[in-house]
């Protein structure tokens, strides 16, 4: 369980507070207004930024004062999520070893296969397109295998068909892990589409976690604003 | 965190070597006491030389980058780029090239004599002003014309539909930029010419044309007076740092950023008296860096015949010279690659090699004979000197690995050394490629600490040229210049090269 206890981050503009549970292995979208702070929600996660006070745990342990390499938490950025001069097996191979030694080449053509890439260890991620490089940095959060998969808008760039092929493949790779998922998106159909429930993000407040379907049958009122 | 050691190191073995130097400089000096009149006259000529260098470098720079900035004409890219050329052009091939334009015997007195006129002399003040602007015209020249591009295209267009007279152009777009550049742009020159040793050596010398950093040479090499040498040392270190300060607060000073610089639709100086200030200022200008790099190759092409063993031994001492401070400069360069590295680094500008090498002379002597560690003297110095620049080429590149790639570093929980090995290298091999090309060839034909400690044994390259060009044998001295040339731009061009070739971007 994912838990903030009065959670405050500074942001450009007041603060973001956070005071909820979400469960392991659930996969939730952060939905909410750009600026809201969607992305500085994942990033406290994550540790890219200080949590001003309050308390982050994760399965009863405390992790708000650890450093981004000790949390239990793998992340997509919107870009960069593969370094583009080395070949995508050397990309993935860093999963398994961060001391950058020689990876279990099997295992990453495993990954690959999953995400319907093997064969392509080889690449240069340049030479992927935009779709590619997704699955590939997915197979890599594959790889890591970390109870905690943030996902910050990754796909935001892909068109509608190719993104919900990769929301489908986020949750094959969540489920195999058995990792909890939190996704920023500023789409309510991606949210409808691929999540258990929802956390709404308007107004400094990222609110306790609500069913995906009660949700949008009933949306709150900051959220019906956002959607004009 | 080891990157953090490890730049704590490498700021620590920094400061040990630029401070230890200047710490026995002040402890064998002893104070001010015996400032003799001849010193002060050294120190009024270094003054004086380095004010007019950088005056007429800035006067005659601005006229040169407004041509480059409203002007477009064939070759303009060419000559935008050959404005970058003399930083890495050895001084005593310039030297030599302007003797061959300027000198007793050069182009210009064949010209004057032909008309019935005197004679110009290149020896003395107006030699080392010649000179120092023909390094830094080009310097002040890119200053201008980077600041002249930033203006923002609109304000041309504003002045153009309001159809502003010329002088009311003047006054209201080009004085205050003037008033904002050339002051930084004059002061950066001062500095760069208040430490340069090789044209005092070359072109100076005599109680009237004499730097103080040709004196405190003079003071080791003849007069075997270490005291003055290290009082002189003090002297030329006060007047740096000052000056060094000064040039600080006035510029903002950007290096060399600019690449072909692109032309902005611009709607002034389209007058027949504007286009041909322009046509004359972009002539003058190219004719001035040309002709003499012309004649050097022009005159070096005989020589090369005449090379002996001795000028290849030097050769040979010089690339092991500039190979050695590439390595040390760019190990020093990748651990201080951030803000506070820059500025620690910054303050080796305004150190003289000179003094840096009678410190380094007075440390090594109770332990060793320093005529033996001529070359790695020389090698390291040559290192510090360069450190500046590699750092302004190395650290915006740096700071955007990082900034790219930080936070998937972290997530990936990398190593230090896969980090460093896997991401920070390659990521850096082109800025790594240019710094270390520009290092070299500054190493390879650098003339100055050499001179104090070189024995006949370890000469380099450019000592060598000096050695032949004071034995009068003038063909065999061209000759080595044109081989220094190569030389210095054979290794700019192989490791720029090395950095692109195969670059993933």
């Amino acid at each position: 369980m994912l838990t903030f206890d009065k959670v405050a981050v500074a942001m450009d503009q007041g603060a973001l507070n956070a005071d909820f549970s979400v469960q392991a292995g659930r996969r939730v979208a952060v939905l909410g207004p750009s600026g809201a702070g969607k992305s500085t929600l994942l990033d406290a996660v994550a540790g890219f930024r200080r949590i001003d006070s309050g308390a982050l745990s994760w399965a009863g342990t405390e992790i708000t004062q650890r450093a981004p390499e000790q949390r239990p938490v793998s992340i997509l950025f919107q870009d960069g999520n593969l370094f583009p001069h080395l070949s995508v097996a050397r990309n993935l191979g860093l999963a398994l070893r961060p001391d950058g030694g020689r990876a279990d080449a099997r295992k990453v053509e495993d990954a690959l296969e999953r995400v319907g890439l093997g064969g392509y260890g080889a690449r240069m991620p340049g030479t992927l397109s935009g779709g590619q490089q997704g699955r590939a940095a997915l197979a890599r959060v594959l790889l890591m295998a970390r109870p905690v998969i943030l996902l910050d808008e990754p796909f935001a760039a892909l068109g509608p068909a190719l993104k919900a092929e990769m929301l489908a493949l986020v949750s094959e790779v969540a489920d195999r892990l058995g990792a909890l998922v939190m996704m920023v998106t500023h789409d309510p159909r991606d949210a409808q589409r691929f999540a258990d429930d929802v956390v709404l993000v308007a107004e400094g407040v990222a609110q306790a976690p609500v069913a995906c379907d009660l949700f949008f049958a009933d949306p709150p009122k900051a959220f019906r604003a956002y959607l004009g | 965190m080891a990157r953090r050691s490890f730049a704590i190191i490498a700021g620590l073995a920094l400061a040990a070597c630029t401070l230890g130097p200047i710490l026995a400089v002040l402890v064998r000096a002893g104070g001010f006491g015996q400032i003799s009149a001849a010193d002060w006259q050294a120190v009024r000529f270094t003054l004086v030389q380095a004010a007019l260098s950088a005056g007429f470098s800035v006067a005659c720079g601005w006229p040169v980058a407004r041509a480059l900035a409203r002007r477009r004409f064939p070759g303009r890219g060419l000559l935008v780029t050959l404005m970058g050329a003399p930083f890495i052009l050895p001084v005593i091939v310039a030297v030599m090239g302007l003797i061959a334009v300027f000198g007793q015997n050069g182009l210009v007195n064949a010209g004057l004599g032909a008309l019935g006129l005197p004679k110009l002399d290149i020896y003395g003040l107006h030699g080392v002003v010649l000179a120092h602007v023909f390094f830094n015209l080009p310097l002040a020249t890119r200053m201008m014309l980077q600041a002249e591009l930033a203006i923002p295209s609109e304000r041309f267009r504003l002045a153009a539909s309001l159809g502003l007279t010329p002088r009311a152009y003047f006054r209201l777009i080009e004085w205050p930029l003037i008033l904002r550049i050339a002051p930084g742009a004059f002061a950066v020159i001062f500095v760069i010419c208040l430490t340069s040793f090789a044209v005092a050596l070359t072109l100076g010398g005599g109680p009237r044309a004499t730097t103080v950093e040709l004196a405190i040479f003079q003071a080791m090499r003849f007069e075997f007076d270490l005291g003055r040498a290290a009082m002189l040392s003090l002297i030329q270190l006060a007047l740096a740092l000052s000056a060094g300060l000064v040039a600080l607060k006035l510029s903002r000073w950007d290096g060399f950023g600019l690449g072909r610089g692109r032309a902005v639709a611009r709607w002034d100086g389209r007058g027949r008296l504007g286009r041909s200030i322009d046509g004359l200022a972009v002539m003058l200008a190219a004719a001035f860096l040309l002709v003499p790099l012309g004649a050097v190759i022009w005159k070096g092409l005989p020589g090369l015949a005449l090379l002996g063993s001795d000028t290849a031994r030097a050769a040979l001492h010089s690339l092991m010279v500039a190979l050695g401070s590439t390595a040390l400069c760019l190990a020093w360069a990748l651990p201080l690659a951030t803000r506070r590295g820059e500025l620690w680094a910054l303050s080796a500008i305004a150190l003289s090699p000179l003094v840096l090498g009678a410190g380094l002379f007075l440390l090594l002597r109770p332990w060793v004979n320093p005529l033996d560690w001529a070359l790695p003297v020389t090698g390291l110095v040559n290192a510090l000197m360069a450190l500046p620049f590699a750092l302004r080429i190395l650290r915006p590149e740096a700071e955007a690995v990082t900034r790219d790639f930080g936070r998937l570093r972290a997530t990936l929980r990398l190593t230090s050394w896969a980090w460093f090995r896997l991401v920070w290298l390659p990521r850096l091999r082109r800025p790594l490629g240019f710094a270390g090309g520009l290092t070299a060839a500054l190493a390879m034909g650098d003339l100055g600490v050499i001179a104090l400690f070189a024995d006949p044994d370890r000469v380099t390259l450019p000592l060598q040229v000096y050695r032949l060009m004071g034995a009068y044998r003038m063909e065999a001295a061209a000759g080595a210049a044109l081989l220094l040339l190569m030389c210095s731009l054979a290794l700019f061009w192989l490791f720029d090269r090395g950095g692109r070739v195969g670059a993933d971007v």
